[in-house]
């Protein structure tokens, strides 16, 4: 039990994290903090991603030393999927047969068709931690940002229009508002 | 078919068209900011979307023809590549979404001008594009992760419009943030979710996804993932109680902006719902069936009848619209929370009406508010004396809300409950039942004071909206009594769509 609980400290961390954030998210009434919170939560959700993709013991996942590819299609790849339906072309083209579509266009990913695993197709001598995540959480954090640009921007704006950054000050001056107008209408 | 778009486009374009028709806004966004006239900016949002709509029928015709069809970008095959796949599921929502957009676009025109001030206005249709962008790529994605980029890009510039409010009344500002808020916790419950399914599966491929899933269906990481993936869109899509963000933001929008997100916004997120609940799960599933059973059946009919009572109660008819559009929500979820293939497309049926419907509610009430510079109700006192067809339309809109016979609303509403009569849910007719009487109620009053009341001086200055206003506006009016006679062209886009979510087994 203790065992389960410490092998897996990368994702308490993470819970940790994602609870602060999402606490504060919801408990301040300060709009500039409730961003604040908001970033932490994402951040948590990142780190998630990046901590998934760890293999231990993996480098970063550039091919260097006896994996980096010398010359494009000379190794066995290119017959290993040849038979693949989908990647039929035609074999006059100077590369592997199975490298080009319809068109005559090179497929970008020859290198790491799903079918043919990159490990079992070159025989990977190193091990790499996986890419995608971090491809995936690079888009996300833009993402973020661009979230966090706009919010800071609107709280910006409500600071012009109310005088305040407080979720309850604005609110009450929101009520005090809509009162004002009530007992102008009834006047 | 209504027409033959396909034979409208160039041969060699065809085969792009599940591109081009998200590519088109998103290209078209930073130009339309760079102009320096908001008329040609609306004009280049305007060619955008008729563009759009017409590589969205053409694709619908590609689908119904011969079915599925794949686009991989950038020539990296799936599932490695992201793939746009177009099926008869999302093929009508890409339709929907572009023709409400170029209706909204239109619409824009003449209310803009109240709304927004001039040197925002090209930068507010660049917002607009983006946004219209990522909702056809939310419904055109074959990528969970791709999902929630366009999520973003479409909820990002949403935040923009809804803050754009501000120019009329302050209280946008507040609401603009809260939607933030919310919506970047929803997207995030996404990702989470997306994350779950990743770890156990190693794909983001959705129909990698339905493949590989079902030999890790056990595992308490698909489970945490799925429930993730529902609450995050269930936030998106303003099922209730998640739904606090929505009746501020569309109160206090632009009005055009309010139309455009009403029609389109929830509606894209509600597929985005079915996509990953129906075709990357199973309805067969066992915790999938307990979930819409057992969590997600209730919300829908307390939220049919507690959103539908807070609507009766509101002062100002954007409010109380927003609140109906909850409600409605609320029949959709209901539908979809029967898990089967009437169900389903009973929900879509009714999407699709709402969509119309509220679309063409909002209109008309931007119509009025133009020339009367106040959403209270109790300002709208006799309006339609001096705006007989914008609110002959509203009023034909507000009686498919209600759901009277010989209108839209009353065929899906009689759908949703086949639906469930044919899974033995008899509980459902009362829910619609004391939905719909609510419904009358406030409907009831928005038609009383706009008809029958007596005009008083400040109601004097409104006049007829413009025509570019009222096209739009009766194109959708008309279309709520067209398929009011005669919805066999929705029902069968629906139950093509719902068949593809019960591809196996059953009709």
């Amino acid at each position: 039990m203790i065992e389960f609980i410490f092998e897996r400290y990368n994702y308490w961390a993470i819970i940790f994290l994602m609870m602060i954030g999402l606490y504060v998210t919801f408990q301040s009434g300060n709009m500039i903090k409730r961003m604040v919170g908001l970033s932490v939560f994402q951040t948590a959700v990142f780190l998630f991603y990046i901590t998934l993709s760890k293999i231990s013991g993996g480098s970063a996942p550039i091919m260097f030393g006896k994996d980096y590819p010398k010359k494009h299609g000379d190794d066995a790849h290119g017959a290993g999927h040849g038979a693949d339906a989908a990647h039929g072309g035609d074999a006059s083209h100077g590369v592997a047969a199975s490298d080009v579509d319809a068109l005559g266009r090179p497929y970008v990913d020859a290198y790491i068709d799903p079918a043919h695993p990159a490990s079992e197709m070159h025989g990977l001598q190193e091990l790499y931690s996986n890419p995608l995540p971090h491809v995936l959480i690079l888009t996300a954090i833009v993402v973020g940002v661009a979230t966090l640009a706009v919010g800071l921007a609107i709280i910006v704006r409500i600071r012009e229009a109310y005088g305040t950054i407080e979720m309850d000050d604005v609110r009450e001056a929101d009520i005090k508002m809509a009162n004002d107008e009530a007992a102008a209408e009834s006047a | 078919m209504l027409l033959d778009v396909l034979s409208l486009i160039p041969d060699g374009l065809e085969r792009h068209l599940a591109g081009l028709v998200v590519i088109i806004p998103l290209l078209l966004a930073p130009i339309s900011a760079a102009l320096p006239n908001w008329r040609i900016s609306w004009f280049i949002t305007l060619a955008g979307l008729i563009l759009s709509l017409i590589c969205a029928f053409g694709l619908l015709q590609q689908v119904e023809t011969s079915g599925e069809l794949v686009y991989a970008l950038g020539g990296w095959a799936p599932p490695l590549g992201i793939s746009f796949v177009v099926d008869r599921l999302n093929a009508p929502f890409l339709v929907l979404i572009s023709f409400i957009g170029l209706l909204a676009t239109v619409f824009a025109l003449s209310t803009i001008v109240k709304d927004i001030v001039e040197e925002k206005r090209a930068l507010f249709f660049s917002a607009y594009l983006m946004c219209v962008g990522g909702l056809l790529g939310m419904a055109v994605t074959g990528d969970a992760f791709n999902l929630f980029v366009f999520l973003e890009i479409s909820s990002i510039s949403t935040y923009v419009m809804v803050a754009l409010g501000a120019t009329r009344d302050r209280r946008a500002l507040p609401a603009a943030f809260n939607y933030l808020i919310m919506g970047s916790i929803g997207a995030t419950f996404y990702v989470i979710g997306v994350g779950f399914l990743y770890a156990a599966t190693g794909t983001l491929n959705m129909a990698d996804l339905s493949v590989l899933l079902p030999d890790v269906m056990d595992s308490k990481t698909v489970h945490a993932g799925f429930a993730f993936i529902v609450v995050g869109l269930a936030l998106k899509a303003a099922v209730f109680p998640l739904h606090q963000w929505l009746p501020n933001a569309y109160a206090y929008a632009p009005n055009f902006v309010t139309v455009f997100l009403s029609a389109t916004a929830t509606k894209a997120a509600f597929y985005a719902i079915i996509r990953m609940a129906m075709t990357v799960f199973s309805p067969e599933l066992d915790f999938v069936e307990i979930i819409f059973a057992w969590v997600l059946a209730p919300l829908g009919a307390l939220a049919a009848i507690v959103a539908s009572f807070q609507a009766i109660f509101q002062t100002d008819i954007r409010r109380m619209l927003a609140y109906s559009s909850v409600a409605q929500v609320g029949y959709m979820v209901l539908g979809l929370s029967l898990a089967t293939y009437a169900g389903l497309s009973a929900s879509l049926f009714h999407l699709i009406n709402h969509a119309i419907t509220k679309g063409a509610l909002f209109m008309a009430v931007g119509g009025v508010v133009l020339t009367l510079g106040s959403s209270k109700l109790v300002d709208l006192a006799g309006v339609a004396r001096r705006a007989p067809w914008t609110m002959t339309a509203l009023g034909i809109s507000a009686l498919s809300l209600v759901g009277i016979p010989l209108t839209a609303g009353f065929l899906s509403k009689v759908a949703i409950l086949e639906a469930a009569f044919l899974r033995g849910w008899w509980w459902v007719v009362v829910v619609v039942g004391i939905s719909s009487a609510l419904a009358v109620l406030y409907v009831g009053r928005i038609l009383e004071t706009a008809f029958f009341k007596t005009p008083g001086p400040a109601q004097a200055k409104v006049t007829e909206a413009p025509i570019s206003l009222l096209i739009p506006l009766w194109i959708l009016a008309i279309l709520n009594l067209v398929f009011g006679l005669d919805a066999s062209f929705i029902t069968g886009l629906t139950d093509g769509a719902a068949s593809v979510a019960f591809s196996g087994g059953q009709p």
